[in-house]
């Protein structure tokens, strides 16, 4: 068995003296474990991180054995993000996410999401909005997707500001307002007509985490004995926490 | 079918060696031969040498170093500058730096560092007790001596997170081109970070 792909790293496992067993998201075969010989060396190390692009070439005698990767770096990302804190935990979160992806199942779309995703965390505010919009992906991906184009109530596709987090669909302002406590809100850049817009707000922000972050932890983490990464939380954590000095040192 | 060529005793000598980093069994049955032929000149001595090993050798309850006193060398050194911390995330990072003597200040080793992929969390490392030494007043400076990777990194800016309210400035090691290193073989992500960081000549 042999194929040639390109993918992300998503994680390494040191394996024995000098090999590691290697996490990939590939385009065309999906979430996939290798082994890389000499994985561990100082050659390959900087190759092997997480958010970094590679090709690969993976070998192994039968379709369902561990195979062999010969692996080339294509994009080292890695390295330009380790000085951001934002930056760090974001790969590290997505790395995280992209883990909950059913192995050697090709997902073609999140591929190309968490490649956009990963591509540009120089903004916090722009790379928060990826970032919620990539955990939507994801819960549409497993199967658990949010209907946020139309009112679930009424079927109406305006003024929808809140989701039901029963149903996970849509709710427009007048439907919603006798059940305003018990509704998700639904933020500004996540409504599609006004999706390019950008956040008008910290509330957005943590609105959009709050919304994705409910349905991630009821439908797939809780079923799987997982939790949040602290990674996510410290990636909310450094977006705030930037935006703050940010507006403080507009301020003055 | 295979069948083993020396006693049992031997043979649970060589499997024990071949656990050992660096050692296969080919290489395992080799070293296990040279310690039997040289039985008075090395075997016994390792041997005895293993013993004490197992009696003394504790890990310092102030810095995690491993050492054959409680203190340690280090932690009761009253050369070493008490106002410099430096945070490792294994004792073989700590021996490298003592190696290339880059510091004079105290340690503190982690343990490891923050892996989602292996299961490793906060509460794993020792970040408690480095916060609590981070709030001595003798303490004026927290070198973050980690990884220069995705796991050592999110490790550093969570340890750097947690010591906002201590009155110690954080640092890091410098990331860029090692001694030796030429640019045309550089990754890079190495030269762009290199980069980025340049300072004054």
């Amino acid at each position: 068995m042999e194929w040639t792909d390109e993918g992300i790293v998503l994680g390494v496992r040191r394996h024995g003296e000098a090999g590691a067993i290697v996490e990939l998201l590939t385009r065309s075969h999906g979430r996939h474990l290798g082994l890389v010989r000499g994985g561990a060396g100082s050659r390959m190390r900087p190759v092997l991180q997480p958010g970094n692009s590679v090709s690969t070439v993976w070998r192994a005698r039968l379709d369902e054995h561990l195979g062999h990767y010969a692996i080339e770096g294509t994009r080292l990302r890695a390295a330009t993000v380790l000085a951001s804190s934002h930056a760090v935990y974001g790969v590290t979160h997505l790395a995280a996410l992209a883990r909950l992806l059913p192995e050697r199942d090709p997902h073609e779309d999140i591929y190309e999401m968490l490649l956009e995703t990963l591509e540009d965390f120089d903004d916090p505010r722009e790379a928060a909005m990826r970032l919620v919009r990539f955990e939507l992906a994801m819960l549409t991906e497993l199967g658990f997707g949010l209907d946020l184009t139309a009112c679930a109530a009424t079927g109406v596709s305006h003024e929808l500001i809140y989701v039901s987090p029963k149903s996970g669909g849509a709710v427009s302002r007048q439907a919603g307002q006798p059940w305003h406590d018990k509704l998700l809100p639904l933020p500004a850049f996540l409504r599609g007509a006004d999706e390019a817009r950008p956040l008008s707000s910290d509330d957005d922000l943590s609105n959009g985490f709050r919304l994705t972050g409910f349905f991630l932890m009821r439908h797939v983490l809780e079923p799987r004995g997982l939790a949040h990464s602290d990674a996510r939380e410290g990636f909310i954590a450094a977006v705030t926490k930037r935006r703050a000095g940010a507006q403080g040192q507009a301020g003055s | 079918m295979s069948s083993s060529v020396a006693g049992p005793e031997i043979e649970r000598l060589i499997q024990l060696l071949a656990r050992l980093p660096g050692l296969g069994p080919r290489s395992a049955r080799r070293a296990a031969l040279h310690l039997i032929k040289k039985r008075d000149a090395l075997m016994m001595p390792l041997s005895a040498a293993l013993d004490v090993a197992i009696e003394k050798i504790e890990v310092c309850k102030t810095c995690g170093n491993i050492d054959t006193q409680n203190p340690c060398t280090v932690c009761i050194d009253p050369r070493r500058d008490s106002a410099i911390l430096v945070v490792v995330a294994d004792v073989a990072d700590l021996w490298a730096l003592e190696r290339a003597r880059a510091t004079n200040g105290r340690y503190h080793v982690l343990g490891a560092t923050l892996s989602p992929l292996d299961g490793v969390g906060p509460d794993d490392l020792t970040i408690e007790a480095l916060v609590a030494r981070a709030h001595d007043e003798k303490v004026t400076e927290i070198v973050l001596a980690l990884n220069a990777t995705v796991d050592g990194q999110t490790t550093a800016h969570y340890i750097t997170d947690l010591l906002q309210d201590a009155s110690v400035r954080v640092t890091r090691l410098a990331h860029g081109v090692p001694v030796g290193g030429e640019l045309d073989y550089l990754d890079e992500g190495t030269l762009s970070a290199a980069m980025r960081q340049r300072t004054l000549f």
